[in-house]
């Protein structure tokens, strides 16, 4: 109850509408499978940073939810990191934001 | 026949103790990283099957492997900043420490005493005692503007109990002196370049080349003559051309030399780089699949294994060193991670991370001669990285 409470609040105050256009189940797999495995190569798989930032939701704090799918789709010019938006639409890249923000990244 | 049995029950309970490790050489067998799980199998290269797998390793995220110069020992660098001694001949682990926050790899000395850790949190180097990891040198970097130690990569060892690395946020490269471990001597150079993403030394041991993200070119330090200072080289490779997103920071490690000339991958281009070691100039350029994450050499020169970044990480090509021409395209499946040659070449391990598996190859034929199963496999080490400089 108190869970589905929180997911209910999470949505109203949700700046993008992440959660009306969620991926399919098995695009949601793939998703955190490319987050841990592929994210993972400068992140860590574990999301605790490596060469790039740690992307647990403590570090992730100061940044909004539509400034990570903005970050993951364009990169981050003068870092290595690289636009993803070849690989996801916005609304994937706008839903692991969410994800990531929430840590509920297990696959 | 009392005096004979009373050595023969002492030595008992020792034997039993031993029963369930290996009596045998270890001059075939390896490592196979399974990062996910945090675990790694003992390989037999000869035999072409694992031996053990050894759990509780913690995060293996990019983990790299060193050995100690009795080959016995597998010394794992974990991304959580663990540091562990894996007994090969038991298979399993005689030590583990958790010595720094966060770590991007290793290498052991030239005497085989000293391991040192690369660590990015906090960013430096830590040098511990090979027999039982205790400590017994800290270094840390540079402050960087925002207060934290800059991210240590590239660690080798070279000639003359040194180590040498290279400072990401603040582009430098650190030569520590370990002689007399208890008095570390570090010379600095600064100024080398623009986000040093890792270095390598040459099989000799006396050229630390450290490549640059934020720029193009490489840092070439000469270890006979340090006094000489950095030398930028290939400073306009890929001037004025449109670099791609890079999905997958390259590898330097086990940088490819055949005969004068070393080959590497071109940070953000399709493309292999031909150098020539006599003048440091680029001789050439192979285009290839996709942006190469390791171009490694068969041990004979002869033939050069490039895999490739995401997306196109399911390919393998293969580059005659002489015509430069590529003799073949191997579909090894995604998530292609890692290879390793035989000692002396004639096969290659590749981890295939999708399917579980890593494939050997006849590097003559190019036919799969053999598959293990593994989870999720990335780097593969064997032992004979122990008698390398820089591996």
């Amino acid at each position: 109850m108190v869970r589905t409470l929180s997911l209910l609040l999470g949505l109203t105050i949700c700046p993008s509408s992440s959660w009306a256009a969620a991926p399919s189940p098995a695009r949601q797999q793939e998703l955190l499978y490319l987050l841990h495995q592929d994210c993972g190569a400068c992140h860590g798989m574990r999301l605790k940073g490596g060469l790039g930032p740690a992307l647990t939701p403590e570090n992730l704090s100061a940044l909004s939810e539509a400034q990570i799918q903005q970050t993951i789709l364009e990169g981050r010019p003068g870092t290595p990191m690289p636009p993803w938006k070849p690989f996801m639409s916005p609304e994937e890249a706008g839903w692991l934001a969410d994800r990531l923000k929430q840590g509920k990244t297990t696959e | 026949m009392k005096r004979l049995l009373l050595p023969l029950l002492l030595f008992l309970p020792l034997a039993a103790i031993a029963d369930d490790c290996l009596l045998r050489g270890t001059g075939d067998l390896g490592v196979v990283i399974e990062r996910a799980t945090g675990s790694l199998q003992v390989v037999d290269t000869t035999a072409h099957k694992a031996l053990f797998r050894v759990e509780g390793l913690g995060d293996l995220s990019h983990a790299s492997v060193v050995y100690s110069r009795d080959e016995r020992y597998a010394y794992v660098f974990g991304r959580d900043g663990g540091l562990t001694k894996v007994d090969l001949l038991c298979g399993r682990i005689a030590k583990r420490i958790v010595q720094g926050g966060n770590s991007i790899g290793g290498a052991i000395s030239q005497d085989g005493r000293l391991v040192a850790v690369s660590n990015y949190e906090p960013g430096g180097v830590k040098v511990f005692s090979s027999d039982d990891l205790s400590l017994v040198a800290d270094i840390p970097a540079t402050r960087t503007v925002k207060g934290k130690g800059s991210k240590t990569v590239g660690l080798v060892d070279a000639p003359g109990e040194r180590f040498v690395f290279s400072l990401y946020d603040t582009g430098e490269i650190w030569l520590l002196g370990m002689k007399d471990p208890a008095h570390p001597r570090l010379t600095k150079f600064a100024g080398i370049g623009r986000q040093p993403y890792d270095g390598l030394v040459t099989p000799d041991g006396r050229y630390y080349i450290a490549g640059l993200f934020g720029e193009d070119g490489l840092a070439k330090l000469d270890l006979w003559h340090p006094e000489k200072g950095v030398e930028r080289i290939l400073d306009h490779y890929g001037k004025g051309e449109q670099k791609l997103p890079v999905y997958k920071m390259p590898h330097l490690e086990g940088w490819a030399i055949a005969g004068n000339r070393a080959f590497f991958p071109a940070v953000g281009h399709h493309e292999v780089l031909v150098m020539d070691m006599e003048s440091w100039k680029e001789i050439g350029r192979i285009p290839v699949h996709g942006q190469p994450v390791f171009v490694m050499a068969r041990p004979d020169g002869r033939q050069l294994w490039v895999n490739f970044a995401f997306p196109d990480n399911d390919t393998v090509q293969v580059i005659d060193s002489e015509s430069l021409k590529i003799v073949d395209t191997l579909k090894t499946g995604k998530g292609t991670l890692h290879m390793e040659f035989t000692p002396r070449g004639e096969e290659v391990w590749i981890s295939v991370r999708d399917k579980d598996e890593v494939q050997i190859y006849d590097t003559d034929t190019r036919k799969l001669k053999g598959r293990l199963q593994a989870r999720k496999p990335s780097g593969i080490f064997f032992t004979d990285r122990a008698h390398k400089t820089g591996l």
